[in-house]
């Protein structure tokens, strides 16, 4: 058999930071990157006889996710505490919902195939510290140092249904999941900053066959690349370990990012028993119907919603559509750029080539996008009025990013209106005839390409200022005269 | 009259009238400290330097003029599993031995705004599991009617040191009993006020669903002072109750007459002694002949309490002292790897006691034991709870001895758990129920077995009432202390003079 002969089902469990200012259960400072241990108070970091205070902010923004994602959100729910031990779990217990959880049944679509990814459910609970090991694993390190900073930041967990059949699935509703949350103002999301963490279950089985595959779960991946790789590298492991007719153990392993393989975790002492009970601290979670739906119709525009505006009303392509999507930043300039007069095709063009393409070349996020919708505006237009040509409004662009200056200030500044006096052009027309001998015999002889050799002479000799249209026609009415 | 007798509204009102400065008073209790504390052993610190600053703002808000609270110069012994920041809060455990509070419990920082005097911190039984204050870590806290005896627990320190004449108040913390069981046998007043009713923000939980701290004092009506200062919702605890405080203390001496009030049968099926069962029966005649209405009634889920109790307190408390790790406070000890050092510093710091119930909570919570143990539990806690708003739509308070016993000897509690256990009947119930309990002095008992000594040690009269109506049972025991009213001021006058004379105790091997 080959490996087209199984298949493979994925489900998700993703943690999301939310986007609070304070912590989940205490007033705390929830600031990524600051020095280790700052953020601390004796609540979070579990000193005895303190007790938790649940922050409100996190309940909305949590309601607001489920909203987001098509769940229904239980009225009536609560905290309970899963009790483990580990360094960084400063009270030996996390406040998580266990039996009920804030919402319920929510979905992804993703568009290849098109179709439904399930969220079965969306809690509330709190972080842990950071462990940073001096060695592979708490186990082999020589001393394991804590940053309790993160310790009590407010998180959701989204558990998707095992929906997914491939990598690329997976990848695509990871990609969604994560537009969504940040369109929706509920978490940054970052999977670099530890705001985004997925843990991934897989099982394998022969196509065809109806009984599950022994799932398996894989920690530790860092970015989008590493859950497609490490899911590859799964699916081949447990083909491979099918075929040779070894049985799957039911495990959690570590994806080794330098090596690119799995390898199992050794198994905690405590194995799995968290010792769940309901958490005597809080009171029940409570919400009124009026608190959601104003959680409803505060919700910011979604992709979805967007990217449907782009394609039908601004005529934008559906790829176009997708990648202005890919961030609230970037969407929101875009049709600042719309309101102000661009022509949305146009505007696209340039943000998706110039801008974009600058931010990559300089490592630049979508909170720091370069250029204001003004000055990129104004570029545009002065295309559009024939004043400069496309080729030098690409070195305006870069020029305006980098002084700050106004495009029209720029052009004016450096001379780079385009050249429409006649007998101007003209003389440099001449100039590159006359040095040119050979290529002009060419275009005489009826060689149509060797005109594009001479006008790219012309534009050299302007500096670019030259329309080469323009050029184009009087150099052969020039020539063959 | 020495100032150390007097009660703490006297004090509270001579500090403001001037009479009497907050500094006084202080002093007055330090050398009372220093004269019975070595035979008592009710303290494991005195915070002599923090107290005197704290007389002296006193009296410096009095000189200016300033409203210096319901508390003014009043000494306050605190339970040491009370926070208060920069003093050791050890919970009688050698797990946190030399640990340093950052942060004050919400309950003790209000005694400070009430003017209150915070003198030290008293001796408990290990993280507040235990009925005789024999099982904290330090020493053996003795009860000031007979040096041989037990002052109860978990709260015996507090007992003890109200008692004796070394504080005016103290705190406790009562989980099944703990307030009132001491309070029984060391003949004062102790409240466990309804849950919600004192904020726990900065008591070292044991089960939290069923902690409450509460007033320990020698009148009903310090006891009532007291709450009132702690009393109040608390945004710090989630579990606090937004209900408005009252001025108790102003509000005892109504009249009793056509009060209603219940005795459930139930809790003398458990060895109630002779000399206790006498002592109660007075108490009750005597509320009769002031007009309270008695009847016997039946609450049958009562039988269970304290299989219910013996899982949920146990079940929480494994949970709560899970962050005993020795990463970031108290006791640490180092080994091979990370589970070593959980094993060693836990192993170590915790007394056999602890880890007996750390044992029986981690079972009852565990996957395969959850649906039979700790869910039957809370779902019977229910119906316990039931059966007391169902007594309470026919009564206004229930009534009971606090304790089956008086006082027993030091060393003499059983050493079978189950057997010791049992003695917690009378208590438990009211914290699964919620509701508030006071235990005030009722008389005076011979230990079963020992007729005729002539040594007899006091009884706690258990009155029980409604959800946050503690007002009601502040009015029923405010009534009940003048019925050996002479008596209590003959023998504790004779009590605190023999303590001078007692040998000095000696601390825990």
């Amino acid at each position: 058999m080959t490996e087209r002969a199984y298949e493979m089902t994925i489900g998700l469990e993703v943690h999301v930071e939310l986007l609070t200012r304070s912590k989940m259960f205490c007033r705390c400072s929830t600031r990524f990157g600051d020095p280790p241990n700052t953020n601390v108070c004796p609540v979070c970091l579990g000193f005895p006889g303190t007790l938790p205070t649940p922050n409100l902010e996190a309940v909305r923004l949590g309601v607001r996710a489920a909203l987001g994602l098509g769940a229904k959100v239980n009225l009536h729910s609560g905290f309970d505490r899963k009790n483990y031990f580990y360094p960084d779990l400063t009270k030996g217990y996390q406040i998580t919902q266990y039996r009920t959880p804030l919402a319920q049944d929510g979905f992804i679509e993703i568009s290849e195939p098109r179709k439904k990814i399930r969220i079965r459910r969306i809690h509330l609970e709190e972080d842990t510290g950071k462990s940073i090991h001096a060695g592979d694993d708490i186990t082999t390190a020589e001393y394991t140092l804590i940053d309790f900073n993160r310790s009590g930041v407010p998180l959701i967990e989204i558990v998707s249904e095992p929906d997914m059949n491939s990598p690329e699935e997976a990848r695509q509703y990871l990609e969604k999941l994560q537009r969504t949350l940040r369109f929706a103002g509920v978490s940054d999301v970052k999977m670099e900053e530890g705001s985004m963490r997925v843990d991934c279950n897989i099982s394998v089985r022969p196509k065809g066959s109806d009984i599950h595959g022994i799932p398996v779960e894989v920690k530790n991946l860092s970015s989008f690349r590493a859950v497609v790789k490490a899911l590859s590298y799964e699916f081949e492991r447990q083909v491979d370990a099918l075929k040779a007719g070894e049985s799957i153990s039911r495990e959690t392993r570590h994806w080794d990012e330098a090596r690119e393989r799995t390898h199992p975790m050794r198994t905690k002492e405590s194995s799995d028993d968290y010792r769940y009970f309901p958490e005597p601290d809080l009171p029940p979670l409570i919400l009124e119907e009026a608190f959601v739906e104003e959680v409803r119709d505060t919700m910011p525009r979604l992709p979805d919603e967007i990217a449907a505006h782009y394609t039908e009303k601004l005529g934008l392509t559906e790829y176009d559509a997708q990648v202005l999507t890919l961030d609230p930043n970037l969407s929101s300039f875009f049709d600042r750029c719309v309101e102000q007069g661009a022509d949305p095709k146009m505007a696209a063009n340039w943000i998706m080539g110039d801008v974009l393409g600058y931010m990559n070349r300089h490592s630049l996020t979508y909170e720091k996008i370069p250029v204001s919708p003004e000055n990129l505006v104004e570029t545009l237009g002065l295309i559009k009025s024939g004043a400069i040509s496309g080729k030098i409004a690409k070195d305006v662009l870069v020029k305006v990013i980098e002084t700050g200056k106004k495009p029209s200030v720029i052009v004016k500044e450096e001379g780079l209106t385009q050249m429409s006096d006649e007998g101007e052009l003209l003389a440099v027309i001449e100039e590159v005839i006359a040095a040119n001998p050979g290529p002009v015999q060419d275009v005489r002889n009826g060689k149509e390409k060797a005109i594009g050799f001479l006008v790219g002479q012309v534009m050299k000799a302007t500096r670019g200022r030259a329309n080469p249209a323009k050029v184009n026609i009087m150099l052969k009415e020039k020539i063959l005269s | 009259m020495e100032l150390w007798e007097l009660s703490a509204w006297e004090i509270a009102e001579k500090v403001k009238a001037k009479e009497i400065s907050a500094q006084e008073v202080l002093e007055a209790h330090l050398s009372r400290i220093s004269e019975v504390e070595p035979a008592v052993c009710a303290f494991l610190s005195v915070l002599e330097a923090e107290a005197r600053i704290a007389a002296s703002r006193v009296d410096a808000k009095i000189a200016k003029g300033e409203d210096p609270g319901i508390l003014a110069g009043v000494p306050c012994a605190l339970k040491d599993n009370l926070n208060m920041k920069g003093t050791s809060c050890t919970c009688g455990s050698k797990m946190l031995e030399g640990y340093i509070s950052p942060y004050t419990a919400t309950a003790v920082a209000r005694i400070s705004e009430q003017g209150g005097v915070i003198t030290g911190k008293t001796n408990m039984d290990e993280f507040a599991m235990g009925s005789s204050t024999e099982r904290s870590a330090y020493m053996v806290t003795r009860n000031p009617w007979d040096v041989d005896r037990v002052p109860g627990g978990s709260s015996g320190g507090s007992g003890a040191a109200v008692a004796s004449g070394m504080s005016a108040l103290a705190l406790g913390s009562d989980t099944g009993g703990s307030i009132r069981q001491p309070a029984a046998f060391t003949g004062v007043v102790g409240i466990k006020p309804t849950y919600g009713r004192v904020s726990r923000y900065g008591l070292v939980a044991f089960a939290s669903s069923l902690d409450q701290i509460g007033p320990l004092a020698r009148s009903v009506r310090d006891a009532a002072l007291l709450l009132e200062a702690i009393a109040g919702f608390d945004p710090a605890d989630p579990t606090s109750a937004e209900r408005p405080v009252v001025p108790w203390s102003k509000r005892l001496g109504r009249p009793v007459k056509g009060l209603r009030a219940g005795v459930p049968k139930e809790f003398f099926g458990f060895g109630v002694t002779e000399g206790v069962r006498s002592a109660f029966s007075n108490a009750l005649s005597h509320l009769a002949d002031m007009g309270v209405i008695i009847e016997e009634t039946s609450l049958p889920s009562l039988a269970y309490a304290l299989d219910v109790y013996y899982v949920i307190a146990p079940a929480e408390a494994s949970s709560n002292l899970g962050r005993f790790d020795g990463v970031r406070y108290g006791l640490s000890k180092r080994g091979k790897g990370y589970l070593d050092m959980y094993r060693e510093t836990r192993g170590e710091g915790f007394g056999p006691e602890v880890r007996r119930r750390i044992m029986l909570g981690t079972f009852a919570l565990s996957a395969d034991q959850y649906e039979a143990y700790y869910l039957r539990a809370a779902k019977i806690r229910t119906l316990i709870r039931r059966d007391f708003e169902r007594a309470f739509e026919t009564y206004d308070v229930l009534l009971s001895p606090t304790t089956p016993t008086v006082a027993f000897k030091i060393g003499e509690e059983s050493g079978d758990p189950m057997t010791r256990y049992l003695a917690d009947v009378m208590t438990v119930s009211v914290n699964l129920a919620g509701i508030p309990a006071l235990s005030v002095p009722c008389g005076f008992a011979e230990p079963s077995g020992e007729g005729g000594s002539g040594r007899e040690l006091p009884c706690g009269l258990q009155i029980m009432g409604k959800r946050f109506d503690e007002e009601t049972v502040l009015t029923a025991g405010y009534v009940v202390e003048p019925f050996i009213r002479e008596e209590m001021e003959e023998k504790s006058a004779r009590m605190r003079r023999n303590l001078i004379l007692a040998k000095e105790c000696e601390p825990v091997d």
